[in-house]
């Protein structure tokens, strides 16, 4: 079976973004880059089936500008077949996105579509859910566990009180959320080697899906600062303050 | 045109985000229908039309919603989806699962975690894990929305709706529940409690015995730092933060919490915050409304002792 599995190049996760004053708008400019971390624990769970004989190839696809043909190589490091880049300079928004990757499926037929539960950045958390509506299969959001079958995918994912199983026919789309693996550490041969693999280059202009906007970002701000604690000496002065303050009986 | 908000059950009764989404929803002065789906729907319709602000409330009864799956909830919302402007879902497990869905059917783009809202079209969510809030000008005529409940003060009883039942499409049965594991707990439920006592992963493995009887006399729920849940101190369920649940008590006191971004923007509607920390320069205390400087496995007993 074939597993596809949808990359995000993004913003490194530990970055501290800013605002640039003049436009009001989050400056990127010399952001850090690389794969988004949920992706990498959807390709590792692709790996692991591959390991494990039950996937016989792994296709990794990115959409963006030329520079997530670095996240693709990461991705063929953790070991993955073949990677394709639907290329775009814009800055799509996820309806887009899902509607491209929904042409990639399309084409390449695959058994179990990976992806992550949200991209860091926007954090917009909808991708996944909008590509299984999009192509009319069956959807396992934040995956802690996945069980593969004949057929079918039994996804285990974290709930509000707990976890819930569900069983999906595949095709399938999966979202990943932290904890369903911990990413292997790529050793530096195997970016090496993933340096000279072939990167198959699509243009997204050209797939014929409506790419256009459907809202606008007016202005990003910082969250206001707050004055900071009144330091209390101990817990009994403390639980006094609270008490005082009616916050505690 | 009206505007379609979806409630959620928590077996058969009425799950206390509903108040918060229809508070949320009042913000476009429209009317409001209420969908209330599940597989006995009677208690939770009743609970639903006692909502003030609500115009109707909406019932769709059916086996297969005992335990709701997204393409389910979506076919039934896409029934009835064109007599609306506006569709708005909590930003929930099942709200983010379901409403991405419902909006690509429509050929939507969805507006997710919404803090604020300024009618007709424009809103501000949050960014980057909660260190950045951006203002959004929709330009889709039809708007589907998730808004974070804790965001929005809950509306009072004493509404008086119509209750209306509506047919259910069949299932397409393309995903089944298998089963659910919950974590049953006494206490307060940690998205709706009152007051909540969190730790940090310095608590170690006397986690819940060093929180648990402060818990049970503030009647808290208890919670956990991401750093905490994945060194196995605490289950999943308890995490909070930008990640995990995300939470609005009147009191939340963090103990051994340094005060990561994704922690903060999921405690950040809290009324009151309380941090106990031996480190003097945690950021938590940047946040905190009141701060003690003092090391827990001494704080912590004492502050147990105090309650007393």
């Amino acid at each position: 079976m074939k597993v596809l599995v949808a990359v995000k190049h993004t913003v490194d996760h530990n970055l501290k973004p800013f605002v640039d004053a003049a436009t009001g708008q989050v400056d990127l400019s010399q952001a850090r880059r690389g794969i988004n971390p949920f992706d990498e624990i959807s390709i590792e769970e692709a790996v692991r089936l591959k390991e494990r004989g039950q996937v016989t190839e792994i296709v990794a696809v990115a959409i963006g500008g030329t520079d997530a043909k670095d996240s693709l190589r990461h991705a063929y490091a953790m070991g993955v077949d073949r990677a394709l880049l639907v290329e775009t300079d814009a800055r799509l928004q996820p309806l887009a996105v899902a509607k491209l990757l929904k042409v990639i499926v399309e084409r390449e037929q695959p058994g179990l579509i990976f992806m992550g539960k949200q991209a860091v950045g926007e954090d917009y958390g909808q991708t996944g859910q909008m590509l299984a509506a999009l192509l009319g299969v069956g959807l396992g959001t934040f995956a802690s566990g996945i069980q593969l079958g004949d057929g079918f995918v039994e996804v285990t994912r974290e709930i509000d009180k707990g976890t819930q199983t569900i069983s999906l026919q595949l095709p399938a789309v999966v979202t990943s959320d932290l904890r369903l693996n911990e990413p292997r550490f790529i050793k530096l041969p195997n970016l090496m080697m993933a340096k000279k693999k072939n990167i198959e280059t699509l243009a997204a202009s050209e797939l014929g899906v409506d790419l256009a906007n459907r809202f606008t970002v007016i202005k990003s701000s910082e969250p206001p600062q707050k004055p900071g604690a009144i330091q209390l000496a101990n817990v009994n002065e403390l639980i006094n303050t609270l008490r005082k303050a009616e916050v505690l009986q | 045109m009206s505007i379609l908000v979806l409630a959620e059950l928590d077996g058969n009764k009425l799950k206390g985000l509903a108040a918060h989404v229809v508070s949320a929803a009042a913000a476009w002065q429209q009317p409001i229908d209420l969908l209330v789906y599940g597989s006995q729907v009677d208690e939770a319709a009743k609970e639903a039309a006692n909502l003030s602000g609500v115009a109707r409330v909406l019932v769709a009864q059916a086996d297969h919603f005992a335990h709701p799956l997204v393409e389910d909830v979506q076919d039934l919302v896409l029934s009835i989806a064109k007599e609306y402007s506006v569709i708005v879902g909590a930003h929930s497990v099942l709200g983010k699962s379901v409403i991405p869905a419902i909006a690509a059917r429509l050929d939507v783009s969805p507006i997710t975690d919404v803090v604020e809202i300024h009618a007709p079209s424009i809103y501000v969510r949050p960014e980057y894990a909660g260190n950045i809030f951006s203002r959004i000008e929709n330009h889709q005529s039809l708007q589907i929305v998730t808004v974070r409940n804790t965001a929005f003060r809950p509306v009072s009883a004493g509404g008086n709706a119509e209750v209306v039942s509506i047919s259910v499409p069949a299932s397409r049965a393309l995903s089944r529940w298998v089963k659910e594991d919950i974590n049953h707990s006494d206490r307060p439920e940690l998205g709706s409690a009152r007051v909540v006592i969190a730790g940090g992963r310095s608590l170690g493995e006397n986690f819940d015995a060093l929180l648990s009887p402060i818990a049970e006399k503030l009647d808290a729920a208890i919670g956990a730092t991401r750093a905490c849940v994945d060194a196995g101190f605490a289950p999943n369920d308890l995490q909070v933060g930008q990640t995990g649940t995300l939470i609005a008590p009147d009191l939340y006191i963090a103990v051994g919490i340094s005060g990561a971004m994704q922690h903060i923007a999921g405690i950040k509607d809290s009324k009151v915050v309380v941090a106990i920390n031996h480190d003097p320069d945690a950021p938590i205390f940047k946040y905190a409304d009141y701060g003690v400087i003092a090391d827990l496995f001494t704080a912590l007993p004492e502050l147990d002792k105090a309650l007393q």
